[in-house]
């Protein structure tokens, strides 16, 4: 802090038109800045209005069951948006998968196994057909994936009425799974163990039968936790990760210098099919049927997470742990407004207005990380 | 630059059709380690289609192209790349949302770890491009602040160090200097000669007949497709060349009317 100090620092050596970095910009440079602050907002929101279940270990599931659920789907938006496309297709994604699962398992009675292979190679078929449309016809992938939106939620409509007789339900799934050894990876809640002994030794909460009211951690919050980690590990620290930042930033460039752009794109086409598939598993066996309206309109809120998140609409910047708040902060305000007095269709109004603020802001922060003038 | 030296490229009579346009009808040029050979020449005089036939983006309809002394025919830009011959183009090739790090390292990461473990080694990547942007005067205090916090100079620097740190033998610049101010220009001119001094062939693309002539040894001018002929520093004064490279008569009455401002 003394004057000697600064001089013997490395201020010392600095040019003098450069404004001293501080850890404040520091952070101000992080792309998931936004969604932390979004997610502080929100929480001390509810800590002021909400009735304090909210904030028990039961409400904290409550919310995060489907943060989880969206943010599955938000972190593979991101890291497309990041390498510098769309896909409208995720929610009829969902639906799409679900059907293929579903029928998969009670129509063609095969294993769980099976099921989801089959289920995996359906949506490398669609993310590699979105892909290669895209850059085939050099249309923007809004269009191409628009169209996709429809298709495949038409398609659902019409496949789940052959494989089901005429209904737009098909049900049966939680039966074919039941005594299937992978179904634990899919379904239910893990550490049942655990939370018992901690129930037992009075450290969670427990019925007045002694059953702890949370019986375990759902297993979608997990993968949630376990994709938003390996994303953003792939993201910061590969070769793969510094691909998808060139191919969005700038495909040209990104060419020139050795990156395989439409294989990097065509991968990021994939994964998001492949996490719409994996809600699709994880919904149709929580829940033991499917139904055509799965997933309606979840492209745009993962998209909306992702911009929260950070990521910019023109690609090439953004994070997937911001993607992962981003995810919360929905979770939070969805299920938070009925622990309110508060009319909860106030979340429509909440989605459209913090979309708003988050683009607002990521355009100030792409100038302060880019130093446009 | 002794003729007892093998040129590091040479080409000869070098002919390129689009159709039925005549980009290059007759282009002779070589460049020799340890020296800038500028190829000057107006809009429209081929030097864009000769970079990239020597970059290996067309292939020649005609003429020698030898490298070290052997014929060799690119099939595709990493090719030519692999023969050491980079090329430094005007939009740089750098993405200004990506760190210094990132783009320096961009397509040819260092990696560390096995299997699925797999990943770029950050830490070794900051520290070869702080010290590479060091060599060249550059104090990148955070090489992981962004491209787009650079000058125009800073990044035209960091094009021609990821160039040099990869290998290369020959390096083309197209235009480094057309779109910069003073300080930046003699910045850039600067860290050329450096290059050069380390052994390199530099052919340094420009229309700009004063920046060539600050760090050219030879210069090749290049009018409709044809070389009008290769001159060294002092075979050829500076105006001498500002006229040829106009194609002589119209800039002389053009400068008269302008009061010799050109």
């Amino acid at each position: 802090m003394t004057l000697a100090n600064e001089q013997n620092g490395p201020a010392a050596r600095s040019d003098e038109r450069l404004k001293k970095v501080s850890t404040l910009t520091g952070v101000l440079r992080r792309p998931e800045l936004g969604a932390v602050a979004g997610l502080v907002l929100v929480t001390v929101f509810f800590l002021l209005t909400a009735n304090p279940a909210m904030f028990t270990l039961a409400g904290v599931v409550n919310f995060m069951a489907p943060a989880a659920q969206l943010g599955i789907l938000a972190v593979g938006a991101a890291l497309l948006m990041i390498g510098g496309e769309f896909d409208l297709s995720i929610g009829s994604m969902v639906a799409f998968a679900g059907l293929v699962f579903g029928t998969a398992l009670v129509v063609w009675q095969v294993p769980l196994s099976l099921a989801i292979l089959v289920a995996i190679a359906f949506a490398v078929f669609i993310g590699v057909t979105n892909a290669q449309l895209t850059m085939r016809t050099g249309l923007p992938s809004f269009i191409v994936t628009l169209a996709f939106l429809f298709i495949l939620r038409g398609l659902t409509l019409v496949g789940l009425k052959w494989a089901s007789g005429g209904a737009t339900q098909l049900r049966g799934m939680k039966e074919a799974v039941a005594d299937s050894p992978l179904a634990p990876l899919f379904s239910g809640d893990a550490f049942p163990g655990l939370f018992a002994w901690l129930a037992e030794a009075g450290i969670i909460d427990t019925f007045p039968n002694g059953t702890p009211k949370v019986p375990g951690i759902p297993v979608e919050i997990l993968w949630f936790v376990a994709i938003a980690l390996l994303a953003t590990w792939v993201l910061l620290r590969t070769r793969f990760g510094n691909w998808i930042f060139a191919s969005g930033g700038d495909p040209r460039a990104a060419r020139k210098s050795g990156v395989p752009v439409a294989r990097v794109k065509t991968t990021l086409f994939v994964i998001t099919a492949l996490c719409s598939t994996l809600v699709a598993i994880l919904t149709v066996l929580d829940a033991g049927s499917t139904d055509a309206r799965r997933g309606f309109q979840k492209e745009f809120e993962a998209i909306i997470a992702a911009v929260i998140g950070g990521c910019l609409l023109t690609g090439g910047y953004g994070s997937a742990i911001g993607a992962f708040f981003g995810s919360i902060v929905f979770g939070m305000v969805l299920i938070g407004l009925t622990y309110t007095s508060i009319d909860q269709d106030w979340y429509l109004v909440f989605l459209g207005g913090m979309l708003l603020t988050a683009v607002v802001f990521n355009n100030v922060i792409r100038k302060r990380v880019t130093g446009e003038r | 630059m002794s003729t007892s030296q093998t040129p590091l490229v040479e080409v000869r009579n070098l002919v390129k059709h689009f159709g039925s346009v005549i980009a290059l009808n007759g282009v002779s040029m070589n460049v020799y380690p340890n020296e800038v050979l500028c190829l000057l020449g107006d809009n429209g005089a081929g030097k864009s289609t000769l970079i990239n036939t020597l970059a290996g983006v067309h292939k020649p309809t005609s003429g020698d192209f030898l490298v070290d002394g052997q014929p060799r025919l690119f099939s595709g830009p990493r090719d030519a790349l692999d023969a050491g011959i980079a090329t430094v183009y005007q939009d740089l090739a750098m993405i200004p949302l990506m760190s210094v790090t990132r783009n320096f390292f961009m397509g040819r990461e260092p990696m560390v770890g096995f299997g699925p473990f797999k990943r770029m080694n950050m830490d070794e990547a900051d520290n070869v491009t702080r010290d590479e942007m060091h060599k060249i005067g550059i104090d990148v205090r955070d090489p992981q602040q962004a491209v787009g916090t650079l000058s125009g100079g800073e990044r035209q620097c960091v094009a021609i160090a990821r160039a040099v740190y990869f290998g290369a033998k020959v390096l083309i610049l197209d235009e480094p200097t057309s779109a910069l101010g003073v300080a930046q220009t003699s910045m850039v001119l600067k860290y050329i000669n450096q290059v050069r001094a380390k052994g390199l062939g530099v052919i340094f693309i420009t229309h700009n007949v004063r920046h060539a002539y600050a760090v050219g040894n030879r210069f090749t001018v290049l009018n409709r497709g044809k070389t009008l002929g290769t001159y060294t520093k002092d075979a050829i004064g500076i105006e001498a060349l500002q006229n040829l490279m106009a194609g002589g008569k119209e800039l002389q009455s053009l400068s008269e009317e302008l009061g010799g401002t050109i």
